[in-house]
């Protein structure tokens, strides 16, 4: 049978208290948003989501990829393409972006279950991230927050099992962005919400009720998209189910309106504290609304070990200023953009692609020596062309030496600069989400796909290392 | 490697060295010239046109190679090579011109050393983005990384390091040439803004524009030229994996200067340097460079590198000075130039011409550069008949 054999999430180090959007002083345990770091994007976070869903998988055994947001860095370059090479997949993987919708992330997940189904693949990985912008001090930016999440889909024996669903399609100005414009907007929302986001969920939860002949309450949790708190609590009620009881927490003030990201976030987050047996709803909105029922299946047990929402939400730095914030967005240009430059070669990057993206370092044949990046020529034994790649991104390392460059060209100065052993190569790395107090001889990092700079006008992207936040015995993945 | 081919077979009859510091007024030209013929009236040349045989140039950025010191100083129909090696740029240039005299092809030879580095709008190192490694972090970056590990096997820590920048600003004081003269205080180099950790502003050399010149002659030749000549005893350059991917480095030191230490010492009969080599020139790009210089180059033991800072050894009065014209951190760094430009120094000190900063009678005196990631290390010995 068809469904999700896996889960995993990610929700960005640093959180955006909302006080502080117009110049106002932070509120201790008032509201906030997650923002993804200068060095993150949409994709990165998908990446970071499915190394959360992966672990313990077979990667080799992924037939396909389906990245779905509406925030691709790029407008022409899969973006599918660079989480297959990132996460070290087949070559004869099958991609695809699924994008301009805030119902992408679900369009995705029923892409895959379909195709499982259909038989043309048996895992396919469904990865949704966004990084949706509003302008600057405007009220939908206090909304809006960054996160990702990811599904293993496929056959056998699966923690969720997808019994029907339902859709609806439906075309209004509700929500836009069109090409150059780096912000969201949207028409008044009282229009938005009645005839958008309230008419369509409906129909499409009340058509897979139909179809099912179920009623709310026969369901133990109702996932649900919501633009705003109110609208959110108002339209469980309105569809009959009772939101202190069934109702799963839609992260505002913690996380924000994740976009395409939202309800399959509440998703991983519902998925974290399920039973076998416990039956799920789940509703998306955009562009008409996806409804799905789910079924929580024995396997769920297995998945305990998944960082998912719980684990992220933990986890946080705060910025100290809006204006750090609005550096980070790159809505303020400073000196560093300057120079940039020309950008990487393409050329130096198809050579270097197993070893700059897939993170592959090489193993000798002859005495094992673990080197990068890429030799022809041992350092050790000397031996010419024996080696053997080995995949590092899964690897914890430990932090050999380290500096604080205050001269390096970052938002946030200072850049961390470590030497860090993994698997016993060197590698020259920056060093990301942290706070440089944390940062000591020795520290074990895990590794993190992230933006190393923007020269050239394109995400450019590399492994970067982080406190590995995780007790040791947890720490292969 | 035959330790006796060059041993004091070349002599250095003549030197020059332009005033080093931010030359916005001066071409890489103008430079050129001012040590070139500084080094022609040192030597007592008549007729460079003819004298010169063959010319060796070091430079990190050139703007034309070997061009820009054949045409500023008219020197053609003769063999003129540049040589580029990271910061031991100058050193190798240098090496060439030794090795040209020493086979007997040549009877003179020029070298020179320059670089101008202020030509290019920034005041840091330029960030030439090209690929996602290794990328955006800085010289300082780089040169730090030994910091955390050194301090924390050793005790040692900022206070050391700043000692190393307040003697070299001292020091810069009393040479005419050098950029920054000023002297300054322990708390000042421990307060200054961070540029990376450790290295605070006063823990860096500073980039400026400079060029500095050799002329070298056989033995033989010497005494025609000057009674006070200064001998070639040895030159060597070695190259080590970047540190930052060597999977054997231990971050206690840089094993480029151990390398390079190891040919010399070889070459000079050198055992107990401390007390054998009388003044140094060392590479203090940044203060910890210096410190890891000591030890890797044998002055002191590794680790004791503190209480010899402590106790005056490398100070103008100690038992083995270093960095007697106040080294990079005053003069700065025009990267080809400064090789050449610490052998000038080592020169003035053994002909007894260094003035204030004179060293008490010195016969035998080293340079060191070290540069890239870093993975190059030049060392030159010369010493007094």
């Amino acid at each position: 049978m068809a469904g999700i054999i896996s889960y995993g999430a990610y929700v960005p180090y640093m959180r955006l208290p909302l006080a502080t959007i117009a110049g106002g002083k932070k509120v201790e345990g008032g509201p906030e948003k997650a923002v993804a770091n200068w060095d993150e994007d949409a994709l990165t976070m998908a990446v970071a989501a499915a190394i959360d869903c992966l672990r313990g998988h077979d990667r080799a055994t992924i037939d396909g990829v389906l990245f779905a947001s509406t925030s691709f860095a790029f407008k022409e370059k899969q973006g599918a393409t660079i989480i297959a090479k990132a996460l070290d997949l087949r070559r004869d993987v099958r991609t695809a972006d699924i994008g301009d919708s805030l119902r992408a992330g679900t369009g995705a997940l029923r892409a895959a279950l379909d195709a499982v189904r259909a038989g043309s693949a048996s895992r396919v990985l469904v990865v949704v991230g966004d990084t949706r912008m509003a302008s600057p001090r405007s009220a939908l930016e206090a909304n809006l927050g960054d996160a990702a999440a990811a599904f293993l889909v496929g056959d056998g024996d699966p923690a969720v099992t997808i019994e029907d669903a339902y859709a609806v399609t439906d075309e209004m100005i509700d929500v836009w962005r069109t090409e150059g414009d780096p912000f969201v907007h949207a028409w008044e929302d009282r229009f938005v919400i009645d005839h958008g986001y309230r008419t369509n969920v409906r129909e499409a939860v009340r058509g897979l009720l139909a179809k099912l002949d179920r009623k709310p309450a026969d369901f133990t949790r109702l996932v649900l998209y919501g633009p705003d708190a109110r609208s959110h609590a108002a339209l469980a009620r309105e569809l009959g189910f009772d939101p202190s009881r069934q109702l799963q927490d839609a992260l505002f003030g913690r996380v924000g309106n994740a976009g395409a990201a939202a309800a399959p976030l509440q998703l991983v987050a519902a998925l974290e504290t399920s039973k076998p047996g416990d039956t799920l709803l789940l509703a998306s909105y955009g562009d008409g609304a996806d409804a799905l029922a789910l079924r929580v299946e024995g396997p769920i047990a297995g998945l305990s070990d998944r960082r998912g929402v719980r684990w992220h939400l933990e986890r946080r730095g705060e910025f100290p200023s809006y204006d750090m914030y609005i550096r980070f967005r790159q809505l303020l240009s400073t000196e560093n953009d300057r120079r940039a430059g020309a950008g990487i070669s393409a050329t130096k990057h198809f050579r270097d692609r197993d070893y700059e993206i897939s993170l592959h370092a090489q193993k000798c044949r002859k005495c094992s020596q673990v080197q990068y990046p890429h030799q022809r020529v041992c350092f050790k034994c000397f031996a010419k062309d024996e080696f053997d790649h080995v995949r590092l991104s899964d690897r914890i390392g430990t932090l050999k030496s380290f500096t604080f460059d205050n001269f390096a060209g970052s938002p946030n100065p200072p850049l961390v600069a470590t030497v860090t052993d993994v698997a016993g190569a060197r590698l020259y790395l920056q060093m990301t989400d942290v706070n440089p107090k944390e940062v000591k001889l020795d520290l074990p990092v895990e590794l993190v796909f992230r933006k190393i700079h923007d020269a050239g006008g394109t995400p450019n992207y590399f492994w970067k290392c982080t406190p590995a936040r995780t007790a040791p015995e947890e720490q292969t993945r | 490697m035959n330790k006796d081919a060059i041993r004091d077979k070349v002599a250095v009859v003549g030197m020059g060295c332009c005033k080093f510091g931010e030359n916005w007024d001066k071409d890489p030209q103008d430079m050129i010239v001012e040590a070139a013929y500084e080094a022609y009236a040192d030597a007592g040349l008549q007729d460079p046109q003819k004298q010169i045989e063959a010319v060796f140039c070091g430079a990190q950025y050139p703007s034309k190679g070997t061009a820009e010191v054949a045409d500023a100083l008219k020197l053609y129909d003769r063999p003129v090579s540049m040589v580029v090696n990271y910061c031991a740029t100058g050193t190798d240039a240098f090496r060439y011109g030794v090795f040209a005299v020493a086979s007997g092809m040549y009877d003179t030879v020029l070298v020179v050393g320059f670089d101008k580095p202020k030509d290019r709008g920034v005041s840091g190192p330029s960030v030439a983005v090209t690929g996602v490694r290794g990328l955006p972090a800085t010289p300082a970056g780089w040169f730090s990384h030994c910091a955390a590990r050194y301090f924390d096997t050793f005790g040692a820590g900022r206070e050391d390091l700043a000692k190393i920048a307040v003697k070299n600003h001292h020091n810069g004081t009393l040479a005419p040439k050098s950029m920054l003269k000023r002297e300054i205080t322990v708390e000042e180099a421990l307060n200054a803004r961070m540029i990376s950790w450790p290295f605070g502003l006063y823990d860096c050399a500073a980039q400026s524009d400079g060029a500095a010149a050799a002329i070298l002659t056989r033995r033989e030749l010497a005494k025609g030229f000057r009674d006070d000549f200064v001998l070639v005893r040895a030159i060597g350059i070695a190259l080590a994996a970047d540190p930052k991917e060597d999977p054997d480095f231990d971050f206690l030191r840089w094993k480029p200067t151990e390398m390079a230490a190891r040919q010399v010492y070889e070459q000079a009969g050198i055992t107990n340097p401390r007390k054998e080599i009388h003044v140094a020139q060392v590479h203090d790009c940044f203060t910890l460079t210096e410190l890891l210089a000591y030890e890797d180059l044998g002055f002191c033991e590794k680790g004791s590198a503190k209480e010899h800072i402590a106790s005056g050894t490398f100070e103008l009065g100690g038992e083995l000075p270093v960095n007697t014209d106040g080294g990079l951190k005053t003069f700065g760094h025009p990267t080809g130039a400064t090789g050449v430009r610490m052998i000038y120094e080592n020169y003035k000190q053994l002909q007894g011409k260094a003035d204030k900063r004179q060293v008490k009678n010195p016969t035998v005196a080293l340079s060191h550069n070290i540069g890239g990631a870093p993975q190059a290390c030049g060392v030159c010995i010369v010493a007094l008949p």
